[in-house]
């Protein structure tokens, strides 16, 4: 008789979150910066960009469509400073 | 089944590059697009950092061209390797520091040693013979296909027909017969094609991709290298050269001005590295002194500050000098005249 069970794998991965401070430098180096680590993530991650570019939250929303990254949020969060942050989930790359 | 061929097109932003891609794209070829950071790219840049251009609508062309035509984009950051390009360009310069040839035989070597990293097959650019004076000329096609190691395999779409036949088109990659065979500086045949194509924005073609094709930024630019005595810099001395009112009032040390609320900002994110002076009695810019200065030195830099300031009539300005010594900065105060703006020599102006 076998008395091997029969067993499913099931990898359960944990997602994991980061972040990237791409402040006082200005586009497209942000984007460069973000689309650098973002390549190296595996899907699902998620990423938390700060930037003082304002330029930033058109052109890294705009770098995550063409790449197929989604973006979850972005938005001014001091307008004194300029800071803003954009949230991705990184796709497949 | 035959084989999808893959091609990396290079995309500055402009029309031309956007023609070209869409071109081949239509053909049936997989395309993704290219796009290098030298640090003097337009790109955004002073727009991100005057406030008054704040209202304008910010948009990376590159990203924006790639979006419409539904390619990725890879952005790839060269400024460390251009610095050989710009201080010692084989092909020397154009009307300003721009070296054009240099910089296209570059990038489209970066852009074949991608091709190569990633199996694709080959280079498309949006280039027309005769488009500029010193980089799109019929007798500088070859040279880019040569110096840059792409040979054969970088297609110009837009002007392939008056062009020997490249490797795509040989093995029937892409179809000759539906490319183009434009020719000179004109840009009528391009406003056509995209009218038939249906791309109705695009950006408007300007003098030149990048700073260095600026008079004002290339003297700036050549001041620097001059008065530090050798041709290198630093990514940091390229952006600075980019905002402000710079003025050099001794061959040792310039003035960086801000000229408005955005510049100071901006110039205030340098606050660590230089010495700097801000009016306290008035209202006024923030100016960092790039050089090490004397106290005589300090006085005229002083008394250009209360010049760019509201006090500018006034007999005295206060200013507040922060001396960077070392790795500690050094707070002193100071009442000075302002310039009259008939006793700063025009020469000083950069
Ligand atoms: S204008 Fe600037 S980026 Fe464009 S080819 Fe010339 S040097 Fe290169």
């Amino acid at each position: 008789m076998n008395n091997k069970q029969a067993t499913t794998k099931s990898t359960v991965r944990k997602q994991t979150h980061h972040k990237l401070d791409a402040r006082n430098i200005l586009c497209p180096l942000p984007v460069i910066r973000t689309q650098n680590l973002v390549l190296t993530l595996p899907e699902g991650d998620t990423l938390d960009v700060s930037c003082t570019d304002p330029g930033a939250l058109c052109d890294i929303p705009a770098w995550c469509r063409i790449n197929g990254h989604e973006i979850v949020e972005a938005r001014i969060t001091d307008p004194d400073t300029n800071e803003v942050l954009i949230s991705i989930r990184v796709g497949k790359n | 089944m035959k084989t999808q061929r893959k091609a990396i097109s290079l995309i500055s932003g402009g029309l031309d590059s956007m023609l070209a891609t869409k071109a081949i794209l239509d053909q049936g070829v997989h395309v993704e697009g290219i796009n290098f950071y030298t640090g003097f790219c337009v790109e955004g840049h002073t727009h991100a950092i005057r406030k008054k251009d704040k209202a304008k609508p910010k948009r990376n062309n590159a990203l924006w061209v790639a979006e419409q035509l539904g390619i990725k984009l890879h952005i790839i950051d060269i400024i460390e390797e251009y610095k050989d390009v710009v201080i010692n360009p084989k092909h020397g310069y154009g009307s300003n520091l721009n070296p054009c040839l240099d910089c296209k035989c570059f990038m489209v070597k970066k852009a074949h040693e991608w091709i190569q990293e990633n199996d694709f097959d080959f280079i498309i650019t949006g280039e027309v013979v005769g488009q500029r004076p010193m980089s799109q000329r019929r007798d500088t096609m070859p040279v880019i296909q040569r110096e840059s190691g792409a040979e054969d395999r970088l297609l110009r779409p837009l002007c392939a027909k008056i062009l020997p036949e490249t490797l795509p088109e040989r093995e029937g990659w892409v179809d000759r017969e539906q490319l183009f065979g434009f020719n000179g500086r004109g840009r009528k045949p391009q406003i056509a094609l995209a009218g038939k194509m249906g791309i109705e924005d695009y950006a408007q073609p300007a003098g030149g991709c990048c700073f260095l094709t600026d008079a004002a930024y290339s003297n700036k630019l050549a001041d620097l290298w001059t008065t530090r005595g050798e041709r290198d810099y630093e990514l940091d001395d390229i952006m600075l050269l980019k905002v402000g009112r710079h003025l050099r009032p001794r061959p040792h040390f310039k003035l960086i001005v801000g000229r408005e609320e955005g510049e100071n900002r901006f110039l205030e994110g340098y606050r660590k590295q230089f010495t700097h002076i801000i009016p306290i009695s008035h209202p006024g810019p923030l100016v960092l002194v790039d050089g090490n200065i004397n106290e005589e030195d300090l006085e005229i830099a002083a008394r250009l500050t209360a010049r760019f300031s509201q006090g500018k009539k006034a007999a005295s300005v206060r200013v507040e000098v922060h001396s960077k010594k070392g790795d500690t900065t050094e707070m002193t105060e100071m009442d000075v005249t302002p310039y009259r703006i008939e006793d700063i020599p025009t020469e000083w102006y950069l």
